[in-house]
């Protein structure tokens, strides 16, 4: 145990393999926020009055709020919201001759990150590709397969093309899951919300292909404010993954995102989250504070919302994939593993809002904590009065590498239906001296032994997750681990 | 092949090797018998390089290397297996996997590309044979919910896929029925080889009459006090370890 010690000592910090930054024009809002900053914003984006007109109602109500530092359990200096540039979009060095054309140094920057732009049709045909919305700082820069996608009656496109193209839709649902009061940063994001996706599947279609939004911070001193909207019609269905990276810098960068989902009668959405943004060095220097609110409705009967989540990266993540369980019969469930190593900071999980009869909801959580990290695991389960047979199950374990990291768990219930059936699994667990010993044993060095223990760890969270996805992940938390023994 | 000088060893300030002498050579099977505690598991442990274990005095050559010097995982590369009295449960971790992983990283270190999946699929089919072992048990995780003799099935399956130079079973008989225990007998049988050797940490004699040993020596108290051939383990299964005592130098 004490040559454990000593390895853990040595923590070098996974080196993050995304830190780079794209040498790009960006024209940006001047830096702070107010009413003049969110109708640059608006202007910039070209925005019909009634937007322009939500973003400031509800920068109003952003300024009557607090910060909320005190009830989740992380730490950080005050944010001061008038130091972070609300607005940066690159500037393509020529004109482009078409709106499908995106500048040749933004394509390589995802290309770079693994991400391809490019429709290339397979021979397998289009379903095993995956239609990608690239945003970029403030702005989406290229989404793909939109044809393809249309000629089903899918639109996915970016949070801006729809507030032109299909403002009715965009009028209806924005803010009917999330509305700006909810949270501080909820009207934060509401009154200067930049770029973000757009996916509405209609009526009795399934989506062909997994649909996915690609997020990259590049610009210094921004932040990122996106939105993404999902709207599965009656007995649509579709799956939607998100991924997003970042530069390196000494400096906290804040993202805080609003997700909404709405699944009617008998639709089925599957939002699968890789968060990978900068985690800051090994002396918690930088990283990106990941405030995020995503909470979906199972507004008809018969309906599910499925959350997975990866969480690797940010410096702190504060975020809770929550469902309110409104139609009867719905599913609600949510899949999560937060991996925190040297200084990061997790507090993360759901809330289960069970109203529909027959509702039922199932939480899987894996926390992972290497480092001086902490990782905390904090979630609500509530049954209304009158949903009657609401079911509930939480499984919520802990797995901790080495003494000096945290894991806590906050498990809160309220139920007012006496016929509700809610059951609570936590464990907390060691890597255990005798499985690193026993793979040691078979050839396997310690460092791959442990990305093999903790995926196996996670397995249940990460068969959720797609293919490609998947073997994406093993990868992510093998080398997140990187250097914390336990 | 494997040569032991005076080794000893303990454990949280204990001392439990006492100056333990043992050559093995390529081609030989040597039982280690004794009585619980007297330190067979601990010398398995310190071969194979357990961290926990303080080496005071001594030396272990492998293959002319010495190999108190190596990192457990370069051990287990070098050719040395271990057979755990205990074999550990790894939840999630398919054992395919982890013996795909494990073989690629002994091929790795000797310098060989890692089998294709055909190839390896093949040698997991030729290997579950050798031992008899279920098709289910090989796609389950690491000995999670096996049974006691499953998991002791499952070490010699991945020792017959890894195929070590020297294997030491601890114990590997130990809760085997009948039939599991002819079965474990076999796959060491079939695995024997001009060079390969093999220790065999084993408290009854009955595992002898299937793997009949060149060698057979008697630990007690962290020393060797008796060797001699497979008659020994007749003679200690007929009187028990109370002469034995007699011979152990005074503490
Ligand atoms: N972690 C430990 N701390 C203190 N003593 C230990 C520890 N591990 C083993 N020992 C002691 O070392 C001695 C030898 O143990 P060992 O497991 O090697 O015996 P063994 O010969 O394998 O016995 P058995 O036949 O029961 O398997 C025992 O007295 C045991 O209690
Ligand atoms: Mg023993």
């Amino acid at each position: 145990m004490s040559d454990t010690n000593q390895l853990l000592e040595e923590i070098t910090g996974s080196e993050y393999k995304y830190g780079w930054t794209t040498n790009i024009d960006t024209e940006t809002a001047p830096k702070g926020i107010n009413a003049e900053v969110i109708r640059f914003i608006s202007q910039k984006k070209n925005e019909p009055t009634w937007m322009l007109e939500l973003r400031l109602k509800a920068f109003r109500h952003w300024l009557t709020l607090e910060e909320p530092r005190h009830w989740a359990k992380i730490q950080y200096p005050a944010i001061n919201f008038n130091d972070i540039i609300y607005f940066a979009a690159p500037k393509p060095k020529k004109q482009l001759k078409n709106l499908n054309e995106v500048d040749p140094e933004l394509l390589k920057t995802f290309e770079k990150l693994g991400i391809s732009l490019e429709e290339q049709k397979r021979l397998s045909g289009v379903e095993s590709s995956i239609a990608v919305d690239a945003v970029i700082d403030s702005v989406s820069v290229k989404t793909t397969f939109k044809e393809v996608l249309a000629e089903k009656g899918i639109i996915f496109c970016s949070f801006s093309e729809a507030v032109q193209e299909h403002p009715e839709l965009v009028k209806e649902y924005m803010g009917s899951v999330v509305p700006y009061t909810d949270n501080f940063y909820a009207a934060l994001n509401a009154a200067v919300f930049s770029d973000g996706s757009f996916c509405y599947v209609p009526k009795g279609v399934r989506c062909p292909m997994e649909l996915s939004t690609y997020f990259r911070i590049n610009s210094a001193g921004t932040g990122q404010f996106e939105r993404t909207l999902i709207i599965a019609d009656e007995g649509a269905y579709v799956s939607y993954l998100e991924g997003c990276t970042a530069p390196k810098r000494d400096e906290n960068q804040l993202h805080a995102a609003v997700v909404e989902i709405v699944a009617h009668k008998n639709a089925e959405v599957k939002y699968s989250t890789v968060q990978n943004w900068y985690p800051g060095d090994k002396d918690g220097k930088g990283g990106i504070y990941n405030f995020v609110t995503k909470r979906g409705i199972c507004i008809g009967n018969n309906s599910k919302i499925s959350w997975t989540q990866v969480e690797t990266g940010s410096a702190i993540t504060w975020k809770y994939p929550s469902v309110i369980l409104k139609g009867d019969n719905s599913i609600g469930e949510f899949y999560s593993v937060a991996v925190t190593n040297n200084l990061q900071q997790a507090d993360t999980g759901t809330k289960m809002t069970h109203i529909g009869k027959n509702t039922r909801s199932t939480i899987v959580s894996k926390g992972i904590s290497a480092g001086k990290s902490n990782n905390s695991y904090r979630g609500l389960v509530r049954i209304n009065k009158g949903a009657h047979n609401a079911r509930n199950f939480s499984q919520c374990d802990s797995l901790l590498m080495g003494d000096k990291c945290g894991a806590h768990t906050f498990p809160y219930i309220e139920i007012k239906d006496k016929s509700a059936i809610v059951e609570h699994e936590a464990t907390t667990s060691k890597i255990g001296e005798d499985q690193l010993f026993y793979c040691n044993q078979r050839g396997i060095e310690t460092e791959k032994a442990i990305g093999l223990i903790v995926n196996g760890y996670c397995k249940e969270v990460l068969n959720q997750l797609p293919m490609e996805f998947a073997v994406e992940s093993q990868k992510l938390l093998a080398v997140s681990l990187e250097g914390s023994v336990g | 092949m494997l040569s032991i000088k005076n080794l000893k060893a303990g454990i949280a300030g204990k001392e439990i090797l006492k100056g333990i002498n043992l050559e093995v050579k390529a081609g030989e099977v040597h039982a280690i018998m004794g009585p619980n505690g007297s330190g067979k598991s601990t010398l398995s442990n310190v071969l194979a390089g357990r961290e926990d274990y303080d080496v005071s005095d001594g030396q272990v050559l492998f293959n002319k290397k010495n190999l108190l010097e190596m990192p457990p995982e370069d051990r287990a590369r070098e050719g040395l297996f271990l057979a755990f009295q205990y074999p550990v449960e790894i939840p999630g971790v398919s054992n395919i996997n982890f013996l795909k992983t494990a073989l690629s990283e002994i091929r790795q270190y000797k310098g060989l590309p890692p089998l294709d999946t055909k190839e390896f699929l093949k040698l997991v089919k030729e290997k579950q044979a050798l031992v008899e072992m279920q098709g289910s048990l090989a796609n389950r995780s690491v000995n999670e919910g096996f049974s006691g003799g499953e998991k002791k099935r499952n070490e010699i399956f991945q020792m017959a896929m890894l195929e070590p130079t020297l294997a030491v079973l601890d114990e590997t008989d130990s809760g085997l029925d009948i039939d599991a225990l002819r079965i474990v007998a076999n796959g060491v049988n079939m695995l024997r080889a001009k060079n390969r050797a093999f220790v065999v940490i084993t408290h009854y004699q009955r595992l002898l009459d299937y793997i009949v040993p060149d060698f057979v020596h008697v630990l007690y108290n962290g020393r060797i006090v008796k060797s001699g051939t497979k008659e020994l383990a007749m003679e200690l299964e007929e009187k028990g370890y109370e002469w034995i005592k007699e011979l152990a130098p005074a503490v």
